[in-house]
């Protein structure tokens, strides 16, 4: 404990500095719109007991002891929220270790700063639970109106699941750092967490595919085999379970196991994480150095701003990870395709969709990164070129990695279904075109680095660029077999576009 | 326009909460070296931004050497270089990159651009350091990546914000001693600073700057006739600056 500042005065201090930034990413950095925002997610949340009902409400009436079957898809649910949360916690985790913010203040105080980082640690999981409360709120609440007030219960497990989660973020980012070293755990660690995040429901989809020649995720779960497979419903494996649907011994448990965990994790951890912080910073501040090449080549003044962006994108695997970590969803249609590849009438339908919803997302994300991370913004500016000479070059950069990333998933599709590899392939040309345009119209310079104040620049961009990409995939995978339908869908995705550029800054100036 | 002019600014304004730029006439002849001064917030960058082309002005005309730089930007960018206090440069670039990105963007011939960034780097102390990525340089040493990249496309017209903040005395010497080479080969340079004694032994002429006005402009001898006595510029500046204060 320090002497110059009690513990609740940083506990203080810690919980101003998350609520702050809490409001300024609700508000995108303008505070007087917080009660909009909060008008904006209390609808949200009301809305999104629709789909939750439509998910859950089927379990309402779950008997206390139920069936291995039913067992398996509640332990699929909680290990898939788990390892969201898991994937969250890591993020903050490895953010808390690079982070400089104040930490030169607090390193160079007399505050103990194993102090430090133990609130720090605690804030963490106090984010990841609140944001997992908030989250799955809407699925308790259907249970609990629907089942009885025994499904509080699952409010019990998200907390615990919290506390869990942030103590093995702890844990594996210590590892990562100890195996990796500062420079590259941040890397490493931004996969790792998209993996994780990811990897249970594209394993499951894996396995269905393998076993059943599906996409679906329940296939595996509600199959004979792994009922035949799963332990007895008595077993401890199923604690967890238990405690969701109520049983206070093992909600207890779990609880206990939680505030255990994260406790130790913390004792063992915060004393050693400040030497981590200190390796981090210097290894941020420490230079590479390039291949030399021999001499200056004649590049005109377009080849010089495609060769600058994509030596920029080729460099910064960190930044351009958090972009394409949204692949790790193709997976599973890539898979698909290949194992349907004897009769790809029906999976061409299934995986264009996927592919169309990918490619949007991921224009997206190259699009902000292009367009509007320019780190040398004066040198454009001041360049004697025009800035749509500027913009063209960028738009094609994205358009370009777009067609290279997507072009091996739409081949073989023109092989096996020439029609509907047109369609994807459309597809992919809008949603990519539509997201970069997005992008391009509420574009605000910033630096490369702030790429995460990408989605909270401006909500209505975030929106629009989701809902363009649901759009087009939604048409893509409607034309061949509803055509109208599909045409419904592109006629709304406009309507989206146009809003969107009506509502931009660029359509209002 | 007048032929012997390399800046012509006429009656420019800018308006954020305030009036920034109030009217504002400058002229800067070919082969000058100029230093625009003023208190913080005076409108010194506010005014080069706009004749950089980073921010439109509501009102006024600038002609860069004979060009208007409102209506043809690019060819007045094409004769101008900007370095500002903040050296925006790109982290994941190296210095040889850098420049040669920047040479190309002004359409410079690469084997000349290469041979000139290659003296700049041995000028700057920055050739042990080309090949580096410049993420992990200091403020100082990205100040001097920039300020090549200004000066490899050969412009005409440099104009510099504050361009020795961070800059270490032997570092701040060569940059001195590379803008007075360029001024002598004929290019015209401006720069606004806050060190008054750069501006005492560098600039041909002196404009002093306050509240979006030229209130002061000549040379140090002119300045301290105006200011009647044998004061130093330091001197010169305060009261200027006091005056005008009063006088609003």
């Amino acid at each position: 404990m320090s002497a110059t500042i009690p513990l609740s005065g940083l506990i203080r201090h810690e919980i101003r500095l998350a609520w702050r930034d809490l409001v300024a990413m609700l508000t995108a950095g303008r505070p007087a719109r917080l009660r909009r925002a909060l008008i904006g997610i209390a609808v949200v949340a009301a809305v999104m007991h629709l789909p939750a009902l439509a998910m859950v409400g089927k379990y309402a009436a779950l008997a206390s002891a139920p069936d291995k079957t039913a067992l398996l898809v509640l332990m699929a649910s909680i290990v898939m929220a788990a390892a969201l949360m898991l994937s969250q916690a890591i993020e903050s985790v490895t953010r808390a270790f690079y982070a400089r913010a104040d930490l030169d203040l607090m390193m160079s105080s007399p505050v103990r700063i194993a102090d430090v980082f133990s609130i720090r640690l605690m804030t963490i999981a106090l984010a990841v639970t609140m944001m997992a409360l908030v989250v799955f709120a809407p699925f308790v609440d259907v249970l609990v109106v629907k089942g009885g007030s025994r499904w509080l219960a699952a409010f019990g497990v998200v907390i615990a699941l919290g506390l869990l989660a942030t103590a093995a973020a702890i844990v594996l980012t210590a590892a990562l750092f100890h195996l990796f070293g500062p420079k590259r755990t941040r890397l490493v660690a931004q996969i790792l967490a998209a993996v994780i995040g990811a990897a249970f429901i594209i394993g499951l989809q894996i396995a269905g595919i393998m076993s059943y020649g599906t996409l679906s995720r329940f296939a595996v779960l509600t199959s004979d085999a792994a009922a035949a497979a799963a332990p007895d419903p008595a077993s401890l494996v199923w604690w967890p379970v238990r405690a969701l649907l109520g049983d206070p011994a093992a909600l207890l448990s779990m609880l206990a196991a939680g505030l255990l965990g994260l406790g130790a994790t913390m004792a063992l951890f915060s004393s050693g994480i400040g030497g981590a912080v200190a390796r981090a910073s210097s290894a941020a501040t420490s230079s590479r150095q390039a291949r030399p090449r021999r001499g200056f080549r004649p590049l005109s003044r377009h080849q010089a701003l495609w060769w600058k962006e994509l030596l920029l994108l080729r460099r910064d695997p960190w930044l351009v990870s958090q972009t394409l970590m949204q692949l790790l969803y193709l997976v599973p249609p890539a898979l698909f395709l290949w194992r349907s590849f004897g009769d790809l009438s029906g999976a061409a339908v299934l995986i264009t969709p996927v592919i169309v919803m990918a490619a949007g997302q991921l224009s997206g994300g190259l699009a902000w990164l292009t367009i509007s991370g320019e780190d040398a913004r004066d040198l454009v500016a001041t360049a004697p070129l025009a800035s749509s000479r500027v913009t063209r070059a960028k738009v094609e950069i994205v358009l370009m990695i777009i067609a290279v990333v997507f072009a091996p998933l739409v081949i073989p599709l023109a092989l096996a279904s020439p029609s509907q590899a047109v369609v994807a392939a459309l597809g992919v040309a809008l949603a990519g075109a539509s997201a970069t345009a997005i992008q391009l119209w509420f574009r605000v310079e910033a630096r490369r680095s702030q790429f995460r104040r990408r989605q909270t620049a401006s909500r209505f961009a975030t929106f629009a660029e989701a809902f363009s990409s649901i759009g087009w995939a939604a048409t893509a995978g409607l034309t061949s077999a509803m055509p109208a339908f599909a045409a419904v869908s592109a006629a709304l995705t406009v309507a989206v576009l146009v809003a969107a550029w009506k509502l931009s800054p660029a359509g209002r100036s | 326009m007048r032929p012997d002019l390399a800046l012509d600014v006429r009656g420019l304004t800018k308006r954020f909460d305030r009036l920034a730029v109030d009217h504002l006439d400058l002229a800067v002849r070919k082969g000058e070296f100029y230093a625009l001064l003023g208190p913080n917030g005076a409108g010194k960058t506010t005014t080069l931004r706009m004749v950089a082309g980073l921010l439109p002005p509501d009102a006024g005309s600038i002609a860069v050497e004979g060009r208007d730089a409102l209506r043809d930007p690019v060819a007045a960018k094409q004769l101008m270089a900007w370095v500002s206090d903040e050296p925006l440069i790109y982290d994941k670039l190296t210095p040889a990159e850098y420049l040669e990105f920047v040479a190309a963007l002004w359409g410079r011939d690469a084997r000349e651009a290469e041979a000139s960034a290659h003296a700049l780097l041995v000028a700057l102390g920055l050739q042990q350091h080309r090949h580096e990525r410049c993420e992990g340089f200091s403020k100082g040493m990205r100040q001097k990546v920039a300020l090549a990249g200004a000066l490899v496309h050969d412009p005409q017209l440099i104009i510099l914000d504050e361009p020795l903040t961070g800059l270490d005395a032997v570092s701040a010497r060569h940059v001195k001693a590379l803008l007075q080479e360029r001024v002598h080969a004929g290019c015209t340079v401006i720069m606004t600073t806050h060190i008054l004694e750069v501006a005492e032994r560098m600039a041909d002429r002196i404009g002093v700057i306050v509240a979006g006005r030229l209130v002061a402009e000549g040379t140090l001898a002119e300045l301290r006739s105006q200011g009647g006595s044998e004061a130093s510029l330091e001197d010169l500046f305060v009261a200027l600056v006091a005056d005008s204060a009063e006088a609003a």
